[in-house]
């Protein structure tokens, strides 16, 4: 006879960057059964938002994440752009992009040293941890700020690419590809790195199409997807970037959590030969259309409609949806939706017949952002949150709906 | 009258002796933090700090879990360090002899370390905790994997002293410390040596929990395992029996394979030649402990528990019987 027995991993563990709790069943080791409860970092961004105007909001949306907050930054205000009809001048679209690159590079540095803390391999983490240092390094010279940078504004940057900036980064491409390739071979040639990530949380190619998986998650289970490629935003329709699959490097896509640090691995790779084309690519100019805020904001309290910005973030794809109403100075309405969200929904799927100890690794495997994903909670004003089923939540947006268009149904 | 002067002398060899133990194995635990960090390019904490860890653990309060049995869990933290400590009272430092070393022998040394394991087992099933009973089981898992090795190293080893005549009982410890089995076997027999002095380093970490074999401890799985609920004097007294049962595995390997000694040098100056063999001896166990546990857990990172168990049942286990049938061939066909 056996006996299964419940065992959390989170809300707060060593293993996990965020707060988030997964309730496993495990028979032994063995997992049979996994539920994922999120919910304890929910901040109510979005609510903010309604009580600020849209350049206040810019310095908000920074603080939805930590790590990509650029992403989030850039996909708002090309969201807000996409309805006030904006146009970006061209160094201003070449110095964005070099943002986002620079920002890919740190985020999936980290995330590689934080799975080989995962797998108790603290050498590799503390040697990937000293390898983001210098891309922090760069962010700060260029921005001012290790994260959350500030850099970006309606209808350009605020700060420009100098020659001697140029040069750094220059130095800092030579510095990683010499530097990040020991770091590569030391992981990926690693008889235990490989027993303990080949063949873990495997998420075949059809189910990432059938649970909307995004970012490096879906393209390590074969999929071809990269807006940068498809969708292209900003320089990257002057700098073609193809999507990453393991298929191509590896002969075939497993989805599983090696051909995640695979694709990330990879895709540092590419990121500095798209940091070096910007570089090389970059048009004289000015960098932003209107450096007087004042102006910015008096256009935009004039302008009214729905604004969409999706941009591939280091995660997946981040969409933003705002929405401005002719006369109001603040954001009316604002929906963030952040690549983990797409990327949690196949966490159980990847649970399935793995053990407790490949828990946490394929938690991180998908690099979670919850602070980025939380943008919803249920509480009946006692602090109790309960879960609300489709059909429960679908009726209350349509009374929601009826609310605000003043009629009751 | 003389029997009863040498139990006091015996008593006070062995409390001298145990006291210096912990001492070491705190230092050495230290050295290894601080040699663990360099080589991962971090400065790493003071050598002192597993003492200064110790001395701050002893002053706070024992917090015992509601839903543990009291008894087991305040009983498993002492029975733990006490049958580590006893395994020095065997363990021949240099050419002193083994305090006890008429009383017991390998066998009884291996026996107290799983008993000082399967003490923390009992701790952590005891705490009532889940993730202390994971901690505990894979625990038991281990152990259940890496003593058939351990066991043919011991008795292959005790064979061959017995065949090849060395001086001594051939499961006491001296008679490896005294004598070198290296030079007592041919070339064959070397190799079939290497094999177990191989296996016997792949148990070490295993025996100790760290390196690729965290596993019952496992910080980013089921954070740290059995001693989840431990805090205050019996987490101290888990981390002195750490300490200890690193300590006690070099000092074991090092007085079956490594009896290196300035015996055969100063040939006539017996007692300086026991003061330098008791300060090398320790040098040789600080090495032991540096290559094959400090090493061995910066290089690699964790295995899960099957893959463990799979590792030590059969790679390890084979490893072992190679040496002993290069042995047998070695000492039989001569």
């Amino acid at each position: 006879m056996s006996t299964t027995y419940k065992v959390p991993i989170g809300p707060v563990h060593v293993g996990l960057k965020e707060p988030v709790t997964a309730w496993l069943e495990l028979d032994g080791e063995r997992i049979v059964g996994a539920r994922v409860r999120p919910g304890a970092i929910h901040r109510g961004i979005e609510f903010m938002a309604r009580e600020r105007n849209p350049i206040q909001v810019i310095y908000l949306s920074e603080r939805i994440c930590g790590i990509c907050s650029f992403s989030h930054v850039l996909c708002f205000i090309r969201a807000i752009e996409d309805l006030a009809g904006m146009t970006v001048p061209v160094r201003g679209q070449y110095i964005r992009t070099l943002v986002l690159e620079l920002e890919r590079v740190h985020s999936h540095l980290l995330w590689a040293g934080v799975a080989c803390y995962t797998i108790g391999f603290d050498s590799a983490f503390h040697l990937g941890m000293q390898l983001r240092e210098r891309v922090m390094d760069i962010l700060e010279l260029l921005t001012g700020n290790r994260v959350n940078y500030g850099v970006a504004t309606f209808g350009g940057v605020r700060w420009d690419v100098t020659p001697e900036l140029a040069k750094a980064m220059r130095e800092m491409i030579r510095y990683y590809r010499r530097e990040f390739t020991p770091f590569r071979d030391i992981v990926m040639d690693d008889p235990i790195a490989h027993a303990r990530m080949r063949g873990v949380g495997v998420l075949t190619g059809e189910e990432a199409v059938r649970y909307s998986a995004t970012g490096p998650t879906a393209r390590a289970s074969g999929l071809r997807i990269d807006l940068r490629k498809s969708s292209p935003y900003e320089a990257y329709g002057d700098i073609p970037v193809e999507p990453i699959v393991p298929q191509d490097h590896f002969g075939a896509a497993r989805g599983d959590v090696l051909d995640r640090f695979a694709v990330r691995v990879m895709e540092v790779y590419q990121s500095l030969d798209v940091l070096e084309k910007v570089l090389d690519g970059l048009p004289e100019g000015p960098y932003a259309a209107e450096a007087n805020l004042n102006k910015v904001l008096a256009s935009l309290k004039k302008a009214e409609g729905t604004g969409w910005g999706i941009i591939e973030a280091p995660r997946g794809d981040d969409t933003h949806v705002v929405h401005l109403k002719g006369g109001d100075e603040n954001v009316y309405w604002w929906k963030v939706r952040a690549p983990t969200y797409a990327n949690a929904v196949s966490w159980p799927l990847m649970f399935r017949g793995n053990e407790l100890a490949d828990a946490p690794l394929i938690i991180n495997s998908i690099d979670p952002c919850i602070s980025c994903m939380e943008r919803m909670m249920v509480t009946d004003g006692r602090g109790d949150p309960r879960v609300v089923t489709r059909a429960e939540l679908l009726e209350r947006c349509r009374r929601k709906t009826f609310d605000m268009m003043g009629r009751r149904a | 009258m003389a029997a009863i002067f040498m139990l006091f002398l015996k008593f006070f060899a062995g409390v001298a002796l145990l006291a210096l133990v912990v001492v070491l194995a705190l230092l050495f635990d230290g050295a290894d933090r601080v040699a663990h960090a360099r080589m991962q390019r971090r400065v790493g904490p003071p050598v002192f700090q597993p003492v200064y860890d110790i001395l701050k653990l002893a002053g706070k309060e024992n917090i015992v879990p509601r839903r543990a049995a009291r008894f087991f869990f305040m009983l498993a933290p002492w029975l733990a360090l006490v049958s580590t400590l006893m395994v020095f009272l065997y363990i021949p430092v240099g050419s002193f002899p083994a305090v006890l070393g008429t009383e017991g022998d390998m066998i009884l040394i291996v026996y107290l370390l799983a008993l000082s394991g399967v003490a923390m087992a009992v701790g952590g099933f005891a705490s009532g905790n889940p993730i202390a009973s994971i901690g505990a089981g894979r625990e038991i898992t281990l152990m259940m994997s890496y003593e058939f090795p351990l066991a043919i190293v011991i008795t292959t080893m005790a064979w061959v002293a017995h065949k090849c005549g060395m001086e001594g009982s051939p499961f006491s410890l001296e008679t490896f410390a005294a004598s070198s089995v290296w030079d007592a076997v041919g070339k064959a027999g070397d190799f079939g040596l290497l094999c177990l002095f191989l296996s016997l380093v792949f148990v070490v970490p295993g025996e100790i929990g760290k390196g690729p074999m965290d596993i019952p401890e496992a910080k980013t799985e089921i954070l740290d395992g059995f001693i989840i609920e431990y805090s205050g004097v019996n987490l101290a007294l888990f981390k002195i029996t750490f300490a200890l049962r690193s300590f006690a595995m070099a000092a074991f390997v090092t007085s079956l394979f490594v009896p290196a000694s300035f015996a055969g040098l100063l040939g006539g100056w017996g007692f300086a030649a026991a003061v330098l063999d008791f300060l090398l001896y320790w040098v040789k166990v600080f090495v032991v402990q540096m290559v094959f546990v400090t090493l061995m857990r910066t290089a690699f990172g964790r295995l899960k528990i099957w893959q463990a168990s799979r590792f030590y049942v059969m790679r390890v286990a084979g490893l072992s019987i190679a040496g002993m049938l290069l042995l047998s061939i070695d000492v039989l066909t001569r």
